[in-house]
């Protein structure tokens, strides 16, 4: 037994030193070859993909590739390169000065750099790393019609953008997902009313009732106690939602959804509503008249109001935060055989690549049921009635029937 | 290492956000109405069956365990009964027994007594038939003595001799 962990151990440390020591390299590497140009130039190049260096056979762009990777997109991207890359094209809604502007992202012709213009309703649209713009009136240099930004500070595009309401990958994703969710628990809900709740359960219910429970149990019971039950459902749709958008993220060509912000976003302000609609007389007064020497409080309020968001935004980022670098690990690690240019590099990618992915398996359960276990903690801390402690136990229940 | 897109990865995109807030809400709602609605109270009703079929099988076990007591006791009371009733045979066979003994003793010695109460009374009868035969074979022994003795002159004057002598004229 010992010896197995030892050899564990030691696989892991030997993975620690090749995977730092390929860090090493490809930062250098990536970091030597802009210097040379000066910084001006650099930025010229990042804000003109046309001229991306992998193009002319020099070093690839890793870093690039893995943040286009696990960012958003107007089409839904399969493989390919350029025009010959084969992807679904996707709805480009628009709210732009003269109203709701629709048509397909095909028309952009797989064009990223804001070189094809689409004309719609008398205005003129780009894309440009993945974002559409009004056009300008005549190409630049590299025919893009966009002004960049060519700044010490920040490298960007100073058109004007119209509000961007398209069904992107991610949103076509949730939108599976949403309909996968429905059809798996509305027909486990019909399988408990046709086979009766004195039945095993079966298939999809026995692995799903499980999870049902453990949510049920574990995170809501245990973390808010008396008058859980309300909030089970919220539970439970935030950490199906998660799970298996984490799960469909986990698939080659499917979207980061859950390591995307304005997708955490949402679930963390969510979860903050709930929790502050619900928060009661002991929460609001842990807030505005703490338990500490009246003098602190200047201190203390603002620090207490400012937890309020604190909490949902270490929810947001957490999530965001994981599910991403799960993705840019993978991608970094496959992009490491390009960066070297050598086949020979390949089975050490693969190797890490399988390993990492293995673990982003457990990483999907896993920050669902952090995310849900959070929120449960929040809410419970906003619902208990406290006692000086700060725990919830038998005498705040004395305390209560006494009341 | 490209700032552009990196900026866009935490700048929150409008439509998603808006995308997702519906979705999300109406997931919430669908679900919970179709899902977790008949899914959670399949679980309770089935939890609830469970406690209450555990409760009734409790009650039944309580419900044989004071049968078994009152089996125990009903059997407890008829074996005294039991007992009972054997010791009043025994004591009534005794006490037959007993009674038989004595009115067999009694008999016996009443019959005894009679016995020998007749005894004596034939044996006194014999007693008097013997005295009664005595006297008439001494009578009629003496009266053939008295014939032969005073058969002849001779003899009675040899007799009156003989008892004169036995006189003494003093």
């Amino acid at each position: 037994m010992t010896s197995k962990i030892n050899t564990y151990k030691r696989f892991f440390s030997i993975f620690l030193l090749i995977f730092s020591l390929f860090m090493g390299f490809s930062t250098n590497l990536s970091a030597s070859e802009p210097q040379e140009e000066g910084a001006e130039q650099a930025h010229v190049e990042a804000a003109a993909p046309g001229h991306q260096s992998h193009e002319e056979n020099g070093p690839v762009d890793i870093s690039a590739i893995a943040i286009e990777h696990v960012s958003d997109a107007h089409s839904w991207h399969f493989w390919g390169e350029g025009h010959h890359s084969v992807s679904a094209p996707l709805p480009v809604i628009l709210k732009t000065n003269n109203g709701i502007v629709f048509f397909m992202s095909s028309e952009f012709d797989h064009d990223n750099e804001g070189k094809v213009v689409v004309e719609k309703n008398g205005e003129r649209f780009v894309m440009f790393e993945e974002k559409i713009y009004y056009a300008n009136e005549v190409p630049n240099e590299y025919g893009q019609y966009i002004t960049p930004i060519i700044d010490e500070k920040e490298v960007g595009v100073s058109n004007a953008a119209p509000l961007d309401f398209s069904i992107t990958k991610n949103v076509t994703q949730m939108f599976l997902s949403v309909l996968v969710i429905l059809w798996i628990f509305t027909s486990i809900a019909k399988a408990y009313k046709t086979q009766g709740v004195t039945s095993a359960p079966r298939g999809k219910q026995s692995f799903f009732e499980p999870l049902i429970l453990f949510v049920r149990d574990d995170i809501a019971k245990g973390n808010i106690g008396h008058g859980s039950e309300k909030f089970v459902p919220y539970l439970l749709t935030v950490f199906f939602m998660i799970l298996i958008n984490n799960v469909f993220g986990m698939i080659p060509i499917g979207a980061n959804l859950t390591g995307n912000i304005a997708f955490t976003l949402v679930l963390s302000v969510a979860t903050m509503i709930v929790t502050n609609i619900n928060g009661n007389k002991n929460y609001w007064s842990h807030i505005f008249l703490p338990h500490a020497p009246k003098a602190i409080w200047p201190i203390l309020i603002p620090i207490e109001i400012v937890g309020i968001l604190t909490k949902p935004f270490a929810l947001m980022m957490r999530l965001f935060a994981n599910m991403t670098a799960g993705h840019i690990i993978i991608i970094s690690l496959v992009g490491l055989i390009f960066v070297f240019k050598t086949i020979y590099i390949a089975p050490v990618s693969v190797a890490f690549a399988l390993f990492i992915d293995v673990l982003e398996c457990l990483v999907a359960f896993l920050q669902a049921y952090v995310f849900t276990m959070l929120t449960a903690l929040f809410i419970g801390s906003a619902v208990a009635d406290h006692n000086e402690d700060g725990a919830h136990n038998e005498d705040d229940e004395k305390l209560v029937a006494g009341h | 290492m490209n700032l552009f897109i990196l900026g866009s990865l935490i700048e929150p995109a409008v439509g998603l956000i808006f995308w997702t807030t519906i979705t999300f809400v109406l997931l919430l709602i669908l679900l919970g109405k179709f899902a977790w609605k008949p899914i959670l109270n399949a679980i309770k009703t089935r939890e609830k069956g469970i406690e209450d079929a555990l409760a009734s099988a409790e009650n039944a076990l309580n419900d044989m365990r004071e049968l078994k007591s009152n089996n125990e006791k009903i059997l407890a009371q008829a074996r005294a009964e039991r007992d009972n009733l054997l010791k009043e045979a025994r004591d009534t066979k005794d006490a037959i027994i007993a009674e038989a003994k004595s009115k067999a003793q009694a008999d016996a010695d009443r019959i005894l007594s009679s016995a020998r109460e007749q005894i004596t009374n034939e044996k006194n009868a014999a007693v008097a038939e013997l005295k009664n035969q005595v006297a008439t074979l001494s009578i009629e022994i003496a009266e053939k003595i008295l014939r032969s003795e005073l058969s002849s002159d001779e003899k009675q004057k040899t007799l009156v001799n003989n008892l004169m002598k036995d006189v003494n004229l003093n």
